[in-house]
């Protein structure tokens, strides 16, 4: 009845028989979360904080093997940060800055991510992605400590779904066998290939890249730096491009592009992978094999990604090639996105509209990465013969010329989107202000007082006035923004000034409960600030 | 004597890249090397100064020899 699809890295919520099983009518929950992952868990996390009761099925017990996703971006470490978890992600990642290009057996030029100051973290970690997701976990079992109405239900597999105007009715088999129960909201966190997605019927389109990829991770005591390396058709002959990347504990990625025409069961064959690393490595590098895998991509997503009482979340909602880390740092940007609108509709602050204002920005974000990453992977795997010399002669000229060094794509990495004229921001009125902190962009950390800036914004609406005056409270409509004042005297760097003020003297900024800014004024304006917020909140 | 900029210069690298791939699509060769030249051609007479011509056709020729 239950075969389990993978094994387990951390086998963290073992089945447990719930009351629900026994109760003579379905019980119902305001929400259910289907699939365990990073994005499941950290949905949960993020409703659960706010105080939202809400429950995770999942079909296993815990944290799958393999470490898949390896690079976590500032911005995703910052959504992690605001639920309490993004610290011990820095502490045990690698921080990299240095990347270089290698064409053939030369190397073509080198890269600093030139890491920009004043932020609480970097530009990106690397980190297994089993210890990401432990990570969330954890802070779920701190935040039921807390009260946190959250949990999570090993071997529980939806099995399927009735969905109705108001609420969605769910078919549950447990080890213990079936059981149904009922969700106000269903999110659907339940990864690329989403059973929910087919449950339902609805389309996920894009393409599909007809080319292989090997992943190996390797443990080994090696001088290699810390730096991603990419080879353009190594001349070792291990694949038609291949990727080194430093994970903890010793451990390295190396990703070979094998072509679309392989025998799968040959190539994922140990002594097969052998071949291939020690061609890369030199025959006298020792190193243990930690996983493998061969996986094929492909850059898709839903129409829409909310259906009424459903709402699609991550991989299930959109997929994107690896290139460019946008799988899960943009899932976790879903979260960030969703968690807020969904309380305020919930707790009837907000029309249910609210959440239509999801898909546009996820979309809108999605659609972003799903070009960025579409470009990468048509640069790194040329599909014709003029795009595959065009590629090269990128190369031979970046080798000599700086001018073409921006051409070369080995993957533009993540960096999340600004919501440009959407429907929920305000008025973009602060004269002199930075393009950087205009109205839809996530705002960008800087230092304040001995501490940062991001880790006091967010989790609610809040007032930030730099240099301006503005009341301590507003409450509109049931929903309350608080004030965060900044003087020059917290800012003895002037860099939160560079990044918020500009050319302006003072500011007052609406931030979102995601940290994104949803309005900006030179000053404090009460009427304006009103409109602003119910703006933000989808009425009017 | 003009030089040849051969720091980044264009806008959007990106964009521009996707752009000129996806004017290759479904051509065969011969129509895809006719489309470079035609390209080639139009570029040039936006430069037009003969020197940096000279310069960029050596540097085509030569990467790292341009001058």
């Amino acid at each position: 009845m239950f075969q389990d699809r993978y094994s387990l890295a951390f086998k963290l919520y073992p089945y447990k028989r719930s009351a629900d099983q026994d109760a003579d009518t379905p019980v119902r929950h305001p929400v259910v979360v289907m699939g365990g992952g990073p994005i499941g868990v950290a949905t949960a996390l993020d409703l659960g904080l706010q105080g939202i009761p809400v429950v995770v099925l999942d079909d296993h017990e815990g944290i799958g093997m393999g470490s898949r996703a390896i690079c976590f971006s500032k911005r995703c470490l910052e959504v992690a940060d605001r639920y309490g978890c993004g610290e011990p992600m820095l502490e045990k990642g690698v921080v990299w800055n240095l990347g270089k290009v290698f064409h053939e057996d030369r190397k073509v030029f080198e890269f600093n991510l030139l890491p920009e100051e004043g932020h609480k973290y970097p530009a990106f970690i690397n980190l297994q992605q089993p210890y990401f997701e432990k990570f969330i976990v954890d802070r779920v079992r701190e935040a039921q400590a807390d009260g946190a109405p959250i949990e999570l239900r090993g071997k529980n597999r939806v099995d399927s779904i009735d969905v109705r105007d108001d609420h969605v009715v769910l078919r549950v088999m447990t080890p213990d066998g079936a059981y149904t129960l009922e969700a106000d909201w269903l999110i659907g966190c339940d990864g690329a290939n989403s059973p929910l997605r087919s449950m339902l019927g609805l389309d996920f389109t894009g393409r599909v890249f007809k080319d292989s990829f090997l992943i190996a991770d390797i443990r080994m005591k090696a001088e290699f730096p810390t730096e991603r390396w990419f080879w353009f058709e190594p001349s070792h002959g291990s694949g038609a491009s291949t990727l080194l990347h430093k994970q903890p504990d010793d451990t390295w990625r190396i990703d070979f592009q094998i072509g679309w025409d392989v025998d799968r069961a040959e190539e994922i064959k140990e002594e097969n992978i052998r071949r291939r690393l020690d061609a890369m490595l030199g025959p006298d590098i020792e190193y243990e094999m930690v996983w493998s895998s061969i996986y094929t991509f492909q850059c898709k997503r839903m129409d829409r990604f909310r259906h009424g009482r459903v709402i699609f979340a991550g991989d299930a909602a959109h997929q994107v090639s690896p290139f460019g880390a946008r799988g899960a740092n943009s899932g976790m940007q879903d979260v960030d996105n969703l968690g807020w609108k969904l309380s305020l509709v919930i707790t009837g602050k907000a029309p249910e509209s609210l959440l239509d204002s999801y898909d546009e920005e996820r979309i809108h974000g999605a659609d972003e990465n799903i070009l960025n990453s579409t470009r990468s992977t048509d640069f790194i795997t040329p599909k014709s013969a003029i795009s595959h010399i065009f590629r090269n002669a990128v190369l031979d000229l970046a080798e000599h010329y700086e001018f073409a060094r921006p051409l070369v794509n080995s993957g533009r990495l993540s960096l999340p989107c600004t919501y440009d004229g959407l429907s929920l921001n305000g008025p973009d009125a602060l004269p002199g202000g930075p393009s950087r902190t205009r109205v839809g962009s996530p705002c960008p950390d800087a230092p304040v007082g001995d501490g940062f800036l991001l880790p006091r914004l967010g989790n609610d609406f809040q007032i930030l006035t730099i240099g301006a005056e503005a009341p301590e409270m507003l409450e509109e409509d049931g929903v309350t923004a608080r004030r965060f004042a900044i003087s020059a005297s917290d800012d003895p760097t002037g860099v939160l000034a560079e990044r918020y003020l500009g050319d302006a003297s003072a500011a007052v900024y609406l931030i979102r409960p995601d940290q994104h800014v949803a309005a900006r004024w030179p000053a404090f304006d009460e009427t304006a600030m009103r409109t602003a917020l119910r703006k933000a909140c989808g009425k009017d | 004597m003009s030089t040849l900029n051969l720091k980044p210069n264009i806008e959007d690298p990106d964009g521009f890249y996707a752009d000129l791939i996806g004017a290759h699509e479904g051509l065969s060769d011969a129509e895809s090397a006719a489309l470079n030249a035609r390209l080639v051609l139009l570029f040039a007479n936006h430069i037009g100064d003969r020197d940096i011509l000279r310069k960029a056709i050596k540097a085509a020729s030569n990467p790292g020899k341009e001058t």
